[in-house]
């Protein structure tokens, strides 16, 4: 189906210029204190509105997901490596299944 | 440090971000053969976008042979998050990068990509967002194609695993400096229990998925703002 490649190209063309606009456009310092201050807690709302409570249904059972939840915010607080503390949790909900089934 | 130092930095701190990405884009490609792609369609698609939840939206309206302005409607809803985090990282340049490196950046404005080069001390090298999209993008596209071609081969226990691998990367960005910093932590906590309100409440939980994240962004970082503004030492 040769619709699917105009399907695709649309979606890429509008991703990329949500992407594209500000990077290019806004070339200067911004001045606000508040939109400053805005832009720096983008990331920290941002990733936590998508963690939680996502993260309870990102496996097939939601026991083994609060587990890989629970050892990752404890070795986060440990300042563990982004790959240690995403591993550490993959094994933890592996470990917890292999107990459940 | 110079160019090729900081692609390498890259390249390693990325290395989290293409495993979960793997993971999460395995899943895609099974679901787009499922409904009727080829394995080069969903590579291409998936090497086009590098969007999680933009490429599954998408996905259901191609196989719903849905309108093209359905689909640009679609992706600009959900992807808006990117505008804001686009803006966020042009604070992290100076003019010495030129238009050519502003557009090869955007290229890779995901969250993953996202939360790790905006939270880098100090300005941002252009080859170190190079470095991470690379091997991201290796993960996405090839996670995409291996599933696809190939879906059903690995066992669903490793699959439920590598489930969790995005998530638990997004952690190990946010809570350190959460433990840190209380209007941080103050923020991460809002944007958990926000988004966990809305996935209940009447009208909100309707809304899309970017949809809501976007809004709950929106408050919390203004909330925050407002009460703890960042004097120019504090930011990352």
């Amino acid at each position: 189906m040769p619709k699917v490649y105009i399907y695709i190209l649309v979606m890429a063309a509008v991703t990329y210029l949500i992407r594209a606009l500000p990077l290019t456009l806004i070339r200067g310092e911004i001045k606000s204190p508040f939109i400053r201050s805005f832009l720096y807690y983008v990331p920290y709302a941002t990733l936590a509105a998508m963690t939680f409570p996502a993260i309870l249904s990102a496996t097939d059972y939601l026991i083994s997901a609060a587990a890989g939840f629970a050892v990752a915010i404890l070795l986060a607080i440990r300042g563990k490596s982004l790959l240690f503390v995403a591993c550490g949790a993959c094994a933890v909900v592996f470990l917890v299944e292999l107990f459940l089934h | 440090m110079d160019n090729k130092k900081w692609f390498q930095r890259g390249i390693k701190n990325g290395l989290p971000i293409c495993m979960g990405y793997f993971a999460v884009s395995f899943a895609f490609g099974i679901q787009a053969v499922e409904g009727g792609l080829t394995v080069f369609q969903a590579g291409m698609l998936s090497l086009l976008n590098v969007t999680s939840a933009g490429q599954f939206a998408g996905l259901s309206v191609i196989i719903a042979g849905g309108s093209y302005i359905e689909m640009a409607v679609l992706q600009l809803i959900i992807n808006l998050r990117y505008l804001l985090m686009s803006t966020a990282l042009s604070q992290k340049l100076t003019s010495r990068t030129g238009t050519l490196a502003r557009l090869g950046i955007a290229y890779g404005v995901t969250d993953e990509i996202f939360g790790v080069s905006v939270l880098t001390d100090g300005e941002l090298n252009p080859f170190y967002s190079y470095g991470l999209t690379a091997i991201s993008v290796l993960g996405w596209t090839g996670g995409t194609v291996f599933g696809a071609a190939a879906g059903a081969i690995l066992p669903e226990s490793a699959i439920s695993a590598l489930g969790i691998a995005l998530y638990g990367m997004f952690i190990a960005i946010i809570i350190p400096p959460a433990t840190k910093s209380r209007p941080v932590l103050m923020a991460v906590l809002g944007g958990m229990f926000l988004s966990t309100a809305a996935a209940y409440a009447p009208l909100i939980r309707e809304l899309s998925e970017g949809m809501q994240i976007i809004i709950i962004t929106v408050l919390v970082a203004s909330v925050c703002a407002v009460i703890w503004p960042v004097k120019e030492r504090e930011e990352g």
